[in-house]
């Protein structure tokens, strides 16, 4: 037996061959170098945001090495001179010790900084893509719930780091977290006892914050990245409709070796841009702010970009709508109760809904369009109108409120009143997504019937032709048959009517379904068909130019 | 003080009381108005010729405004008592004469020279006692203090002006301007005399040595630039975010095209 075995001719084959024996890595090389990767740039946010979340985790490193999570109080006697002998926590402190008097230390909490902005940028982008494109349906649903959670992870990630240099702009945050625990009734002011360790600020709640941000939050995420990727692999990847390109196929490079070299590339592509960014453009300047100390408010005060939304929701909710007040009184046998629902509804419910369709979808669409095939290629948003106008909704009701956590700025950068900034946007609240979603449908139904005309008649070539009559017409010409096919081959959705059920019965839900498959599906621009090809084909015959002109006598 | 207990149940009593009880509250609000008030008094130092000549100035720039005799019209304040820091402030920073009527006065270019300047304050500054404009001596900023005026700057004027003073908006189209390139005498009678919709903030309530720290601060932080880099405004997350979202998902994706393209 011994004699078969096979014998390296090198040092480095005899190590590898020692390695594989025991372990067995080949087979797993093998399985991972051949995943194919379709190159697609909209492809590569994910891979972004991977990146980033390393450049988190070297940066965050190197910062827990200088970081005191401590709300001891301390003197500060660092090199920055406005703020010498002004009383501070060892977090701030040890804060401004990173920024002014550790070397480097300044660009690698830029660094984070940075990166984190990016990741939950990046993040967000790619669940856009993902949405837009359809990459969510079947067998990809799990994997899409698995991102949400991480995008949500970005955020706590986000949020609890935000708040550990214990500056000014952090606290006041934290204290806005401390506003909505304690409007709830009963409850608020025990949750937050129990979470700052007594009256808010209280000394426990950075070492507790500390805790949860560099190590439950970041374990979680990677565990969850470990997930998505295994799904990744499973699934395989999505690819964009094309010539060569089924259901059952990808068609792309493979990661051993030009995908691997391209990724690698392109990490160190992230790096350096983060790094550009990180050297040149300050970010978070604590000394700015100062420490912490709960009367003072600054100024243009807001949360970083992913919090955004829910700072601007609470900004746009009025406390009181006429007579009518949001802070309700709740008589108990042990005396009065508020619930503060001025605070609570916009803290609570525009981020809940968001989230809740946002995981939901992919079983809405499901369930409406009794589509439960696997999905391996990709929709263009154009050819699900339904879907894409539901997504540009989302990201307005989104957008309305992340403005509004910017409406000071609004107000003195294009000189308009704040009041009326705040006004339009909550108007724009809620009729901006019902707006949006019927322009996106009819601008998507649009485009779908350019493509019929390109398919059908050919594209306008740019030539005019004068006609021995003395009449002009443009010359249109026919498109290659690659582009047709990616013009007319996509999932077309119908309006299905209410289905009776084996009893011949018709059902509550199914009624509500039918409401909203017609809905959505009433108006839909079907695929051309290849006999509408034929006969769009014999009515032109071969001369272009006399079927133009026949054209424009009937017309 | 028997008669006296006699007296008590007089019918004037109550009155004479009242009267008595006014009298003192009266005096001693004039005694601390005065005492906040005395440097104001003692810097005043203007000819006669000056006085005339700023009345000549008023009544040709500022009196459709502010009545003949400043004594205010539907269009502006009285300017009786405001005292000379605030004109100095408003016109000297080019706010007055004002452009045209809206939430606030706009800064422009300043219409006079500083001798029409002290003219006119000198001018306004006879027609009532009010906060002078400020000595050289607190205006020094090689005697204040940063990190204290960091504090007080932090607790009284950051809310508006941004902690970094980069300005911030206020309701109905009024804002807190920026506090970069404003000069140490006007941040001083800004101050002292409140100007637009900034509260008053006098000599009991931060004191003249406490305004040199702020000022001292405000200037320490302005020469410091920013450590980081580029400050992108100093306007705090919403620029960042911002600049994430554009410039820095901007490079990306151009990067992202240029990988995945392929010549064809």
């Amino acid at each position: 037996m011994a004699t078969n075995e096979y014998q390296a001719s090198t040092a480095t084959g005899r190590i590898a061959n020692f390695v594989d024996s025991r372990v067995g890595a080949s087979g797993i090389v093998k399985e991972f170098g051949r995943k194919i990767f379709p190159d697609h740039w909209s492809f590569m946010f994910g891979e972004v945001a991977m990146y980033t979340f390393v450049l988190l985790l070297l940066s965050g490193t190197f910062l827990t090495f200088f970081f005191d999570p401590s709300m001891a109080h301390v003197t500060y006697n660092g090199s920055y001179v406005p703020m010498k002998g002004i009383g501070m926590s060892t977090a701030m402190a040890s804060t401004m010790e990173i920024s002014f008097d550790v070397r480097g230390g300044l660009f690698m909490r830029q660094v984070h900084h940075w990166s984190a902005l990016l990741f939950v940028a990046s993040l967000s982008v790619h669940m856009l893509r993902v949405f837009f494109t359809g990459a969510f349906r079947r067998p990809r649903e799990l994997n899409w719930v698995v991102g949400g959670v991480l995008l949500i992870m970005g955020l706590a990630a986000g949020f609890t780091g935000y708040s550990l240099p214990d500056d000014l702009l952090s606290g006041n945050g934290l204290r806005i977290i401390d506003g909505v625990m304690k409007a709830l009734p009963i409850v608020g002011t025990y949750l937050s006892m129990f979470f700052f360790g007594g009256e808010f600020p209280g000394d426990t709640v950075i070492p507790r914050l500390y805790s949860l941000h560099i190590m439950i939050v970041p374990a979680i995420i990677i565990l969850l990245i470990v997930i998505h990727l295994f799904m990744v692999v499973t699934h395989k990847h999505t690819q964009y409709p094309g010539p060569g390109r089924t259901n059952d196929n990808v068609v792309g490079f493979p990661v051993g070796p030009v995908y691997a070299a391209k990724a690698g590339g392109f990490f160190f592509i992230v790096f350096g841009i983060v790094a550009l960014i990180a050297g040149l453009f300050q970010i978070n300047p604590v000394w700015n702010y100062g420490p912490y100390d709960p009367s003072p408010v600054s100024a243009g005060t807001q949360p970083d970009w992913y919090i955004g939304f829910v700072d601007g929701a609470l900004r746009l909710m009025p406390g009181v709508l006429g007579n009518f007040s949001f802070e309700w009184i709740i008589p108990f046998p042990w005396g009065d109760n508020t619930l503060v629902l001025s605070v609570l509804l916009p803290a609570l419910v525009p981020a809940g809904a968001l989230f809740a369709v946002m995981f939901a979808w992919p079983w809405i669409e499901r369930w409406v369009t009794k589509d439960d095939r696997e999905h391996h290629l990709l929709d263009r948003p154009r050819n699900a109108p339904f879907r894409t106008a539901m997504g540009v909704a989302g990201v307005i009701f989104y957008s309305v409120m992340w403005a509004a956590a910017s409406s000071d700025l609004i107000a003195t950068h294009f000189h308009v009143a704040l009041n009326d900034v705040t006004y339009w946007l909550r108007a724009l609240f809620f009729l901006g997504p019902i707006l949006g979603f019927w322009l996106t449908r009819r601008i998507c139904l649009s485009l779908q019937r350019k493509d019929r005309e390109i398919v059908l008649h050919g594209r306008e070539a740019g030539i005019i032709q004068m006609s021995p009559e003395g009449g002009f017409s443009e010359k249109h010409e026919e498109i290659d048959v690659y582009k047709r096919y990616l013009l007319t081959n996509y999932v077309d959705r119908q309006y299905i009517p209410a289905q009776p059920d084996a009893a011949g019965h018709v059902s509550g839900s199914e009624k509500r379904r039918a409401a909203l498959s017609k809905f959505f599906f009433e108006d839909r621009v079907a695929p051309v068909t290849p006999s509408e090809l034929e006969a769009a084909h014999a009515s032109h015959g071969h001369h272009e130019v006399e079927g133009d002109k026949q054209d424009s006598i009937t017309k | 003080m028997k008669a006296l207990s006699k007296k008590r149940r007089h019918p004037l009593a109550a009155v004479a009381l009242l009267l008595f009880g006014l009298l003192i509250t009266g005096s001693l609000y004039t005694a601390a108005g005065n005492i906040s008030e005395a440097k104001a008094a003692e810097t005043t130092t203007a000819s006669q010729a000056d006085v005339e000549e700023g009345q000549k100035l008023f009544v040709a720039n500022c009196a459709t405004c502010h009545g003949m005799n400043a004594e205010g019209s539907d269009s502006g304040p009285s300017l009786i008592g405001v005292g000379a820091a605030s004109v100095d402030f408003q016109v000297g920073t080019g706010r007055m004469p004002m452009q045209m009527q809206g939430p606030q006065a706009q800064v422009k270019p300043v219409q006079f020279d500083d001798e029409q300047i002290s003219q006119l304050a000198a001018y306004v500054a006879s027609l009532g006692a009010g906060p002078a404009i400020p000595d050289e001596e607190y205006l020094d900023t090689t005697q204040g203090d940063a990190a204290h005026g960091g504090t007080v700057f932090r607790v009284n004027c950051a809310m508006c002006h941004n902690a970094a003073a980069a300005g911030g908006a206020l309701t109905r189209g009024k804002f807190a301007p920026t506090l970069t390139g404003v000069s140490e005498k006007h941040i001083y009678e800004a101050m002292a005399t409140g100007p637009q919709n900034m509260p008053v903030f006098n000599d009991s309530n931060i004191t003249p040595e406490e305004k040199r720290d702020v000022i001292t601060f405000l200037k320490t932080i302005e020469a410091n630039g920013s450590a980081g880099g580029a400050a992108l405004g100093s306007l705090g997350p919403v620029a960042e975010g911002l600049f994430t979202w554009t410039a820095g998902l901007g490079i990306i994706i151009a990067f992202t095209i240029w990988l995945t393209s392929r010549p064809s």
